[in-house]
């Protein structure tokens, strides 16, 4: 009884873990088509601002939920002025670009923060059930997902901001004769996507101990869950991050976390060579 | 045709004799060694992502197969000329088998570009999860994340006892590097290279036209891993130890910084742009003013932003402009946009 508690509790949590750290790219990716590979290195930063922030005195939730998305996400927008928006419709050279944006960005930070670990405590303590110990940090992880779900999809779907966005990346040229300013547009967007990447890598920062390269570990589970999921923004992003983050978790209690690991990128070749344009492509077709 | 494909390998012997006589009084042999293995590197990139147009994000997956495959085919063998056959051979065969599931299920673009780097991380994952005494082949250990220490390294065929190393070691790689040019212009010149060519232009067309454009793929994909192969066998042989960081991203993305700062669509430009920017490195490697990483980064976005052409064909633009002849077009300058879009 105990054991399949925890057990439930450790899938939720790699299911949550896997939507946090590439809901930033799904935005990204997703509406704009622009892949951005320096999305790791954002949710590095954004781990960055958090720990600087609670340095200097500021709340951890605070820190984690408001400063380091506002960080990120500003010098997203810095980056979509400079790089990016020369290069929009160019995939594979925005995916080139960014990647050398990633060097840029550990670069960066070796020199700022230098190449030692840091990190934080979790500000909620564990407790036990039965004989396990289960983190209490879990259940914010998840509690997060789940509200960053639901609030991404009523931004989109709600709100007259979601409805401009939505429109002008299907038809930027119908938006423009509408009286909207695509490159405004796009913008924001890239800001709204870089200001999720920050609070992901802000949420995940107690879990680990942060160094200037690790945003390497979230880019790749970032860009298999976005790629896997295809077309569809949200329901793209929950199907995929359930698939993996289920075979990941079957095959960590089953095996080790290592093999876990290669199951979960073994079952991502596979899934892309049987629906080569996403899970979307074939289910979940229209959504949002 | 015939003429100037005889000119070419002349052209060709004739300079990189005087670049491996000259280059030793510059730089020194060691360190020149390593920067031949990695011209030969971005070569193999170069033929598949800038003449075949697919994009591997996973290149260093082959090199540091090859690598790999070296190091514990020679611990079993004790000798080096079966591994470094091996070490060719397998990673090509790897590569086949890759090739054939993406390209009969018509995978493309950035989907090809995350299975490559996918397996590429597979790889590293389970090299570095491979520390405990049970992971043994034959002889070797496969040490986790401190490789494999201690291989027997390039020794004259038959007789183990007799290493080639130092200067010799050099010539060795760079008359190595000069075959495999040679081999790869011939491959181009060849109607299988220009197959592959019209393929990287317009694949459906190709396919119109009666080619088995996934076959001629999964073939070139082969070649491209094969030559990647050898030079993680060149590499474990300089390095004298083999271990996962030759999988790890950085190394695949170095591979494709080369690739563009040199010229897609060239033969020459990703050697030049792996042995210039494998050089820059070891000397920005000697300062720690600033971060090494940071100027490669740096290098790529301002290539990617102003020159996406890549140094070799703007140099030779440049070259064609000031002398002022209505030079040759040359035809893959013109394509280099779409061929990155492949």
């Amino acid at each position: 009884m105990d054991i399949s508690f925890v057990i439930l509790v450790e899938m939720l949590y790699a299911i949550a873990s896997l939507v946090l750290i590439s809901a930033g790219l799904a935005v990204v990716f997703g509406m704009m088509k622009v892949i951005n590979l320096a999305h790791g290195e954002f949710m590095m930063m954004g781990g960055y601002a958090t720990i600087t922030a609670v340095g200097l005195g500021v709340n951890v939730f605070i820190a984690m939920l408001i400063v380091a998305p506002l960080v990120v996400g500003l010098i997203g927008l810095v980056v979509e002025r400079l790089v990016i928006r020369h290069l929009y419709g160019r995939l594979v050279d925005t995916m080139l670009a960014t990647w050398g944006l990633s060097l840029v960005f550990i670069g960066l930070a070796t020199m700022i923060f230098g190449n030692t670990t840091t990190g934080i405590s979790t500000p909620i303590p564990g407790f036990t059930v039965g004989a396990y110990q289960i983190n209490g940090y879990n259940f914010f992880i998840i509690v997060m997902a789940v509200v960053l779900v639901i609030a991404l999809y009523a931004v989109l779907k709600g709100t007259r901001a979601g409805l401009i966005a939505r429109g002008t990346m299907q038809r930027s040229d119908m938006a423009a004769a509408l009286g909207y300013s695509p490159d405004r547009i796009y913008m924001a967007t890239f800001f709204f996507g870089s200001a999720l990447s920050g609070l992901a890598g802000a949420i995940l920062a107690p879990l680990v101990g942060l160094v200037p390269t690790s945003g390497g570990a979230y880019i790749a589970k970032a860009f298999i869950t976005v790629i896997a999921g295809g077309p569809s923004l949200i329901a793209g992003l929950v199907s995929s991050a359930t698939s993996f983050g289920l075979v990941n978790q079957i095959f960590t209690f089953a095996v080790s976390p290592v093999i876990g690991e290669v199951a979960l990128l073994i079952a991502a070749v596979i899934l892309l060579r049987a629906m080569p344009q996403g899970i979307t492509s074939r289910f979940f077709k229209g959504k949002l | 045709m015939e003429r100037s494909a005889k000119r070419d390998v002349v052209v060709t012997l004739i300079v990189s004799a005087i670049l491996i006589a000259v280059m030793p009084m510059l730089i020194g042999t060691y360190t020149l060694t390593v920067l031949v293995i990695y011209g030969m590197l971005g070569l193999s990139l170069g033929l598949i992502w800038g003449f075949g147009g697919i994009l591997c994000f996973g290149q260093a997956a082959f090199f540091g197969l090859g690598a790999y495959v070296y190091a514990i085919a020679a611990v079993n063998i004790g000798e080096s000329t079966l591994p470094m056959i091996l070490a060719v051979l397998l990673p090509g065969a790897f590569a086949a088998v890759l090739g054939a599931v993406m390209f009969y299920g018509r995978l493309t673009d950035v989907y090809l570009g995350v299975i490559t780097l996918v397996v590429t991380l597979i790889l590293f994952k389970f090299i570095n999860s491979t520390a405990g005494p049970q992971y043994v082949i034959g002889d070797a250990r496969l040490g986790g994340f401190n490789g494999i220490p201690g291989f027997q390294t390039l020794n004259v065929p038959g007789d183990s006892g007799a290493y080639i190393w130092g200067d010799a070691y050099f010539y060795v790689c760079a008359v190595a590097l000069v075959i495999v040019f040679l081999l790869v212009t011939w491959l181009l010149r060849s109607s299988f290279g220009r197959i592959a060519i019209g393929i990287r232009e317009n694949e459906t067309r190709m396919a119109l036209i009666g080619y088995d454009v996934a076959a001629r793929k999964t073939v070139l994909f082969a070649i491209g891993a094969a030559i990647a192969g050898l030079a993680g066998a060149l590499f474990a042989n300089w390095a004298e130890i083999v271990t996962p960081n030759l999988f790890s991203l950085g190394q695949s993305a170095e591979i494709i910084i080369w690739c563009i700062v040199g010229g897609l669509g060239t033969r020459l430009g990703p050697i030049v742009g792996a042995a210039g920017l494998a050089y820059l490195k070891f000397l920005l490697g000697q300062q720690s003013m600033i971060d090494n990483t940071l100027i490669m980064g740096l290098v790529l976005v301002i290539f990617v932003l102003f020159l996406p052409r890549g140094l070799v064909p703007a140099v030779g633009s440049l070259w064609h402009a000031s002398v002022g002849r209505t030079a040759r077009r040359r035809p893959a300058n013109r394509r280099m946009r779409r061929a990155r879009h492949g």
